[in-house]
């Protein structure tokens, strides 16, 4: 497939090139089918796909590692300054660790899991010089590693450098791993999707730096994401991978604006942006297929439509949050919450990790009973803990977890933990369950055929989806989304997305969806609640709170948000 | 972490307590009464009436049971019913023996079963990780007698009568002037403790391996020996320490057996000795010991915890 695609034409000699490289794993299934890409010195080539593509063990093949299970087939990766430009997948494994971290280095996805917890931050750095023999003394070590804390951004005292890995923030983490990086003055750098688990503020800043230090030092970058907005703002030039191939490469401005392959067009057609439609011309939005919001007049007249509902009864809040607080011990988690929630209304619950939003939504599920403060569903309050709650209340309130991949019991089939809310009420015998199990299944679009299948043969999005039917069976008024799409693909993502707004609009349940994604904003609420260290400091439509944001955090978060 | 740490100690001094009170319970529905055990079935009454009273069996329970805990924190044991001589002179000897018995097998079987553990999980899936998880599960699956009795078979009859079966030292000479009498206790011991070691070892180790850190470490050019002894090892030891701490303690306790299998005069036989004879007060010195034995040694192992978890060590803060 690589061989159709034109290589661009190239001015200066390339620091790496990767030619047609394979490689399977020790079964024989070949996960990469000859994938050739080029890095230029000061530039940054973004590597794009979906988990599962590939796109981490290309990069991790440019620094001759494979992971267990894996081995190489064929291929050539050259790399500048190594003798006489050989191949570096021929060298000995002796001579391939010398390579990494000097010449060429890495920045991993998740600098929690990556850095050694046991051992200080300064001591990493100092590791990474040491192994490579950097300058000529121990003294000329510790200066380059206060060099490179500088050079990222980072206080680089010695009081700092005895920090644990624990005692930073994931923003400084990740900022701990690019000094890492860079220590040895590297030509090549490998990053791993280094902004993931960061909000946009943090991701701003860590992209920054990066793309300063890549210019200043003549590095080469490989920048492995599936985030296209964030290659947008990155990268000079991108590979779009497909399930181990090349599918596309160009430009930043000729992949992006004028993708040619079907697979680009979709991703790019997948990515959420703030503005709720695309700058781009020919680019779909991805709730214009969606039939219940018409988003040329935007969300704004949705929520007209629901203040004026047809029935007395429904004038009433679904939902009303009163003074809600909770602390463990000295520890204020959340410091007086309140906000009310209309019939068949989404909200956004927008907050950093830590900011007490997934917290909150627990309370109101009642999974967390040591809140103060008072739940109120249909005008009635709720007590709290889903133990002293009514059956009629707990299926009225209804959660979908984070992860499809640890929510779902991997031994049960779809059917066995679809029904399980259904047992609970026991009112139903086992045939009239399934017929109901099969409605929800339906209404996720899933079919009959996976009713016995478990969870591990399913994708990401699949599993997400049997999240949803377990949620739905029971018909809830409250739908509460916990960061469903955090661990799935941009364009799973939209699909999930979607999903959400058609049951909505079918059932009309309310939505409360817990988030730290800004960009999602206006493809799935009506209003935003902006949390931030168990406050609510912006409150509002989605278009007064993204268009006039009154809290100096909301407008940081939107100052930073990256656009395509 | 000195916070967390003293909080060990005071829950550790509360067991111990709870400990006692469960020991001086069990001692007091034990059948049978210890002055008739001390003066025999031919005692008159006037003589059992006089010891009662020496032995201040005819307080009320919970001033005997004080007086005892005060006794037991200043390390009076007491009197040995059966022998007539303090607790403490009787057992001195015997602890010793068995403490020779425990450092000998614990300093062969840790090192033994973190190496054996560590190299098992390096070579994962290859013949000698094969080997080393089927003959540690083997082990693990045979009770101490059973591998006593198979050493004893192979080493002191008629295969290689090369060593002693039975521990025969002279009364007064220590155990340990006679090193080849230790050798046989001392493996049965080793083999089955160290199985658990090193399966743990290979179990925490593999998780490790597979960590984050490690990759990181090994994309950072790490030398392959470094990443394992500064970045895999420390992580690996700590889940293991727990293990290990059970290991020991159970020998304390185990030891029972083995002594009495191999004839060693250690606390077990004193313990078996002890109840044959009802012997109160040595029975209740040596429970409240292998207790004492049980929470010390888990206190050490939670604090290698918390020794090599800085999460902990720093408190927390940010």
């Amino acid at each position: 497939m690589s061989t159709s695609v034109v290589e661009p034409p190239t001015t200066t000699k390339p620091v790496l090139s990767a030619r047609d490289l394979r490689i399977a794993t020790t079964s024989g299934y070949e996960i990469l089918h000859g994938v050739s890409f080029t890095l230029q010195p000061g530039k940054i080539l973004a590597l794009v796909g979906e988990s599962g593509s590939g796109k981490t063990t290309a990069g991790l093949a440019c620094l001759g590692h494979f992971r267990r299970g894996l081995k190489h087939t064929g291929g050539e990766i050259h790399l500048a300054g190594t003798g006489d430009y050989g191949n570096i997948l021929d060298l000995p494994e002796a001579e391939r660790r010398k390579l990494r971290g000097g010449s060429i280095s890495y920045v991993p996805q998740d600098p929690a899991l990556s850095l050694n917890p046991a051992m200080t931050i300064g001591r990493q750095i100092q590791e990474v010089l040491q192994v490579h023999h950097y300058g000529d003394s121990e003294e000329d070590r510790r200066a380059r590693a206060k060099e490179v804390l500088a050079e990222v951004g980072l206080e680089n005292s010695e009081t700092y450098q005895r920090r644990y890995p624990h005692q930073l923030s994931g923003g400084q983490q990740q900022r701990v791993g690019i000094a890492m990086a860079f220590a040895c003055r590297p030509a090549v750098l490998v990053l791993d999707e280094p902004t993931t688990g960061l909000d946009v503020t943090t991701q701003a800043l860590v992209l920054q730096t990066i793309a300063e230090l890549a210019e200043r030092h003549g590095v080469a970058g490989l920048y492995i994401t599936h985030d296209l907005a964030v290659v947008a703002k990155v990268a000079d030039e991108v590979v779009v991978m497909l399930s181990g191939e090349v599918v596309e490469k160009g430009s930043t401005a000729q992949v992006l604006y004028q993708p040619r392959h079907e697979y680009t067009q979709k991703l790019l057609s997948a990515v959420p942006d703030l503005a709720g439609r695309r700058q781009v011309g020919r680019v779909a939005v991805i709730t214009e297929e969606h039939p219940a919001i018409n988003l040329a007049s935007g969300h704004v007249t949705a929520v007209q439509a629901l203040q004026i509902p047809p029935s007395s009864e429904d004038r009433s809040n679904l939902l009303e949050v009163a003074g809600l607080k909770l602390s463990y011990g000295s520890n204020k988690v959340l410091g007086g919450i309140d906000f009310s929630l209309a019939r068949g209304e989404s909200m956004m619950l927008l907050g950093e990790s830590g900011s007490g939003k997934t917290t909150l939504s627990r309370c109101i599920a009642g999974l967390n009973d040591d809140y103060t403060g008072i739940v109120r569903l249909n005008g009635h309050a709720l007590s709290p803990g889903t133990r002293a709650r009514t059956a009629e209340q707990r299926q009225q309130v209804q959660y979908v977890f984070q992860s499809p991949f640890s929510s779902l019991n991997p031994r049960r089939t779809v059917c066995e933990s679809v029904e399980v809310p259904l047992q609970m009420s026991g009112t139903l015998s086992r045939k009239q369950r399934r017929v109901r199990v099969l409605e929800a299944l339906d209404q996720v679009r899933l079919g009959e055929s996976y009713l016995d299948r478990r969870p591990g043969d399913l994708s990401g999005g699949q599993r997400q989806r049997v999240a949803i039917a377990r949620a739905l069976v029971n018909a809830p008024a409250l739908l509460v989304c916990d960061e469903v799409t955090s661990a799935l693909d941009v364009s799973v993502q939209a699909s999930i997305i979607d999903l959400l707004r058609t049951l909505q609009a079918e059932t009309g349940m309310s939505m409360l969806f817990v988030t730290h994604n800004i960009c999602l904003a206006r493809h799935i609420s009506q209003r935003i609640a902006v949390l931030q260290h168990g406050r609510i400091v912006d409150f509002g439509s989605t278009d007064e709170v993204l268009k006039h944001p009154q809290h100096e955090y909301t407008r940081e978060l939107l100052a930073n948000v990256p656009t395509i | 972490m000195t916070h967390l740490i003293l909080r060990r100690l005071a829950t550790s001094v509360l067991i111990l307590l709870a400990v006692s009170l469960l020991v001086f319970v069990a001692t007091l529905l034990l059948p049978g009464d210890p002055a008739q055990a001390i003066l025999g079935q031919q005692a008159t009454p006037e003589r059992l009436a006089a010891l009662r009273e020496q032995m201040n069996l005819n307080d009320p329970i919970w001033q005997r049971y004080l007086s005892w805990l005060g006794d037991l924190t200043v390390g009076d044991f007491g009197v040995s019913a059966a022998s007539g001589g303090p607790v403490i002179a009787l057992l001195g000897e015997r602890i010793g023996a068995s403490l020779v018995l425990l450092v000998a097998a614990a300093s062969i079987s840790i090192p033994v079963g973190l190496l054996v553990g560590t190299y098992s999980a390096l070579h994962r899936g290859r013949t000698g990780d094969h080997i080393t998880t089927g003959a540690s599960l083997v082990l693990a699956a045979l009770p101490e007698f059973v591998i006593g009795i198979w050493l004893i078979t192979v080493f002191s009859t008629t295969i290689f009568p090369i060593l002693p079966s039975v521990t025969m030292a002279p009364p007064g000479e220590a155990v340990w002037n006679y090193p080849s009498q230790l050798v046989l206790p001392a493996l049965t011991l080793v083999l089955v403790v160290t199985p658990y070691i090193t399966r743990m070892m290979r179990a925490t180790m593999l998780e490790v391996l597979d960590s984050g850190y490690v990759e990181m470490a090994r994309l950072k050019g790490v030398p392959e020996r470094q990443v394992i002894v500064r970045h895999a090892l420390p992580h690996a030891l700590s889940p293991v320490a727990q293990v290990i701490a059970i290991q020991l303690a159970w020998m304390a306790g185990g030891v029972v057996v083995v002594e009495f299998l191999f004839r060693y005069p250690g606390i077990g036989q004193a313990l078996v000795d002890a109840v044959a004879n009802r012997d109160v007060q040595v029975a209740q010195a040596l429970s409240i010991l292998i207790a004492a034995v049980y929470i010390v040694v888990n206190l050490l192992a939670d604090m290698v915890g918390i020794l090599t978890n800085p999460k902990l060590r720093t408190g927390g803060s940010r």
